[in-house]
């Protein structure tokens, strides 16, 4: 068995356990590449099916092209599709200038929160790795989080032999991360053999791409020739900047990512 | 201190080639996010962008680079310079790709540690060549024996503030050999390093002339990657049961063996029997036989009615199935195991109620004293050699002999508490559960 099958496994695996014990259970999409492999591995766990709903939160902000790409697959490969939006923080002028993290969590948090709780979901899945940023590399594949949708990174439950946390109080949920042993460059090597279909952003139009995705203005493309999925393998296996490096919120401070997902943030 | 230019990192393997885990083990301070930091700059896997952020935050902090900063993210790690929680990262050597899970190694985070090795194949024990064998060092190696990993290479770390003094990694050597004999591990080779220098990490150091073995990077590329289980029996516990179309298709992963269409199954605890149709899969091709490791799913010939839970193997190497079993036991909760106290067990996919029947013996897993004999209670980061029984009969090997179906843990107040091997199966002698 090949690397690629082997977190692929371990991610059906993953899969299947969440769907097997939660029964309100929904799965995040936020159009970038992760969550399509996410997506991908649903229908290669139950078959061709993805009896999962999916959830995006759209914040407004986001990049049309990744609109359209939504509207496109969802009708395509007939998705259960959720779209939130925190309509009142909007209403209200939420926006970056008012302070990326506070944004971030008005409307990317708080929106899901909304969600969340309008839908009673018990069990949510996201597409995060632990080679992304230092917190998310110490998640656990099931992950719980308390009844303010808070994180407790320092009180975290064991996790081993593949036994998850599939119990959990009235009023908490779980996180559960079936992608959390993958890499970028993994990424990008299965879209490759499984030819998975991403948003066009990721690819180098007049020396730019994106190399991570969120809203329009925290987001900045990289500069790269990096014109398809080949070119984006070779590059990433030389780079030396980080894959958030374009993501504004995440440099906000020093320890921004930890204020944001110990709140609930993905 | 500047962080110190890396070594190779282009001439690296395709990441469709092999991959071992390994853990870096040791007492609180001894250097394990160190190390790993260190080995992951050097290897050329820390994103510039990264190295910069650390140098920020140290110049902050008025201190030199951490090199355990690159992995302990959080800011309480980094106020009190210790790691809470266990860490994953990634690189990749000419030979193959490594996840490495660094693990605290206070005390407290005992049950973070074991979250984090029971995932390796290998383990690195780090030992402070000054401070020398703590109650740690000696506690996680036994836990390592437990959990069934078996590469374990030592490794005294900070050789620099001994004068590099192979008197003293003999000493120390010597001492604890004895230790990991008692706890029959013989360990894989002593390593003698400075994290902090980078000695003996990904090149050898000119300072110990005297030590001949190979550096942290060289005894990891000589690590035998795992035992294959494909040789074994078939254990394939059943995970769930899809009807999304027309077929009936099994859902669960092969743990050890392999199966092919045609096969004749026996799921047990249930014993029904039937022979498999096809194997199937989505957007690829059916493959014509699935080992270790897959996730798979079986068209049976007849519509027998199975469960999760039930384990399908073949008829002449069935598993055990019983309702009681000799374990030993590690305890993580807060409360007490209590004898006589009902809690949750899982193994593979079964779920069942049982009670600890008997507990024969406790022991102190860092000096292996025997804290007392027909316990009525274990305590946290203590282990025991128990009796259990489930309230209905399952299925199960002992785990010296398919880890992956022997072994279980113990859910209480909605976490897992617990975690044990299967010694054997005992006896019903009629006692009521």
């Amino acid at each position: 068995m090949d690397h690629l099958d082997k977190l692929e496994n371990q991610s059906v695996f993953i899969l299947r356990e969440a769907y097997k014990k939660f029964k309100k259970l929904a799965m995040l999409w936020s159009i970038g590449k992760d969550s399509n492999v996410l997506l991908w591995l649903a229908r290669k766990a139950f078959y061709g099916y993805c009896p999962i709903p999916l959830v995006h939160i759209d914040t407004s902000y986001k990049i049309p092209e990744m609109i359209e790409f939504r509207d496109r697959y969802a009708k395509e490969w007939g998705l259960n599709l959720i779209v939130g939006q925190n309509k009142q923080a909007l209403a209200e002028g939420m926006n970056h200038t008012l302070g990326r993290v506070t944004c971030c969590t008005a409307l990317k948090t708080n929106g899901l929160h909304q969600i969340m709780e309008q839908y009673d979901f018990k069990g949510l899945i996201l597409g995060i790795r632990r080679d992304e940023e230092s917190t998310r590399a110490k998640e656990r594949y099931f992950s719980p989080r308390d009844k303010n949708f808070e994180w407790d990174f320092k009180d975290q439950p064991p996790e081993l032999w593949d036994q998850f946390k599939t119990n959990f109080d009235e009023n908490t949920h779980i996180r559960i991360h079936p992608l959390l042993h993958w890499t970028e460059v993994n990424v990008w090597e299965y879209i490759k053999r499984e030819k998975i279909p991403v948003v066009s952003l990721y690819f180098s139009k007049n020396g730019k791409r994106y190399r991570s995705l969120g809203c329009a203005p925290c987001t900045n493309a990289i500069d790269s020739k990096a014109a398809n999925v080949d070119d984006i393998i070779a590059e990433l296996k030389a780079t030396k900047t980080s894959e958030r490096a374009g993501r504004a919120q995440d440099q906000e401070d020093t320890y921004a990512m930890q204020r944001l997902r110990t709140k609930g943030y993905m | 201190m500047d962080a110190p230019e890396t070594f190779h990192g282009e001439e690296t393997v395709a990441a469709t080639s092999e991959t071992l885990q390994f853990v870096m083990v040791g007492h609180v301070d001894h250097g394990k996010s160190t190390l790993v930091g260190r080995l992951l700059h050097e290897t050329g896997f820390i994103p510039d962008t990264k190295v910069q952020h650390v140098k920020q935050v140290c110049e902050d902090q008025g201190k030199g680079f951490e090199f355990a900063f690159l992995l302990d993210g959080l800011e309480e790690e980094r106020d009190q310079g210790i790691t809470i929680d266990v860490a994953q990262m990634f690189f990749r050597t000419k030979k193959r790709n490594y996840v490495v899970i660094d693990a605290p190694g206070h005390k407290e985070f005992l049950k973070n540690m074991i979250s984090g090795a029971s995932n390796a194949d290998v383990a690195f024990l780090l030992i402070d060549a000054e401070e020398g064998i703590q109650e740690q060092t000696q506690r996680h190696a036994y836990l390592l024996a437990l959990l069934g990993i078996k590469q374990i290479a030592v490794v005294m770390n900070k050789m620099d503030l001994v004068g590099y003094s192979e008197e003293v990694f003999n000493r120390t050597r010597d001492v604890y050999s004895k230790y990991l004999a008692s706890i029959n591990v013989k360990p894989y080779s002593f390593i003698p390093i400075s994290a902090y220098h980078g000695d003996n990490v990904v090149r050898r150091s000119d300072k110990m002339p005297w030590y001949t073995g190979g550096s942290i990077l060289e005894t990891l590329d000589n690590f035998q990657s795992n035992d294959d289980r494909s040789k074994l029996p078939l254990r394939l516990p059943v995970q769930d049961v899809y009807k999304f179309d027309k077929r009936r298709i099994i859902a669960g992963r092969v743990e050890s063996g392999s199966v092919s269409p045609g096969d004749e199954l026996l799921f047990l605890p249930s014993g029904k029997s039937t022979k498999v149709k096809s194997i199937e899969k989505w957007s690829a091709e059916s493959p014509a036989n699935v080992g270790p490791g897959v996730s798979t799913g079986l068209q049976m010939e007849e519509q027998i009615f199975v469960e999760r839970g039930e384990i399908a193997c073949r008829r002449d190497s069935a598993p055990h199935v019983a309702d009681r079993f000799a374990a030993n036991l590690f305890w993580m909760g807060q409360k007490h195991l209590q004898k006589g106290g009902k809690y949750l067990l899982k193994l593979a996919t079964q779920e069942v109620e049982c009670v600890v029947e008997s507990i024969a013996k406790v022991i102190n897993s860092s000096t292996l004293e025997e804290i007392s004999k027909n316990a009525h209670e274990v305590a946290k980061n203590e282990v025991a050699e128990i009796v259990i029984a489930v309230k209905k009969p399952i299925a199960f090997d002992t785990f010296d002999r398919i880890p992956e179906t022997g072994r279980f843990v113990i859910v209480q107040d909605h976490d897992v508490r617990g975690g044990g091997i299967i010694l054997k199966a005992v006896e019903n002698f009629g006692g009521a559960i």
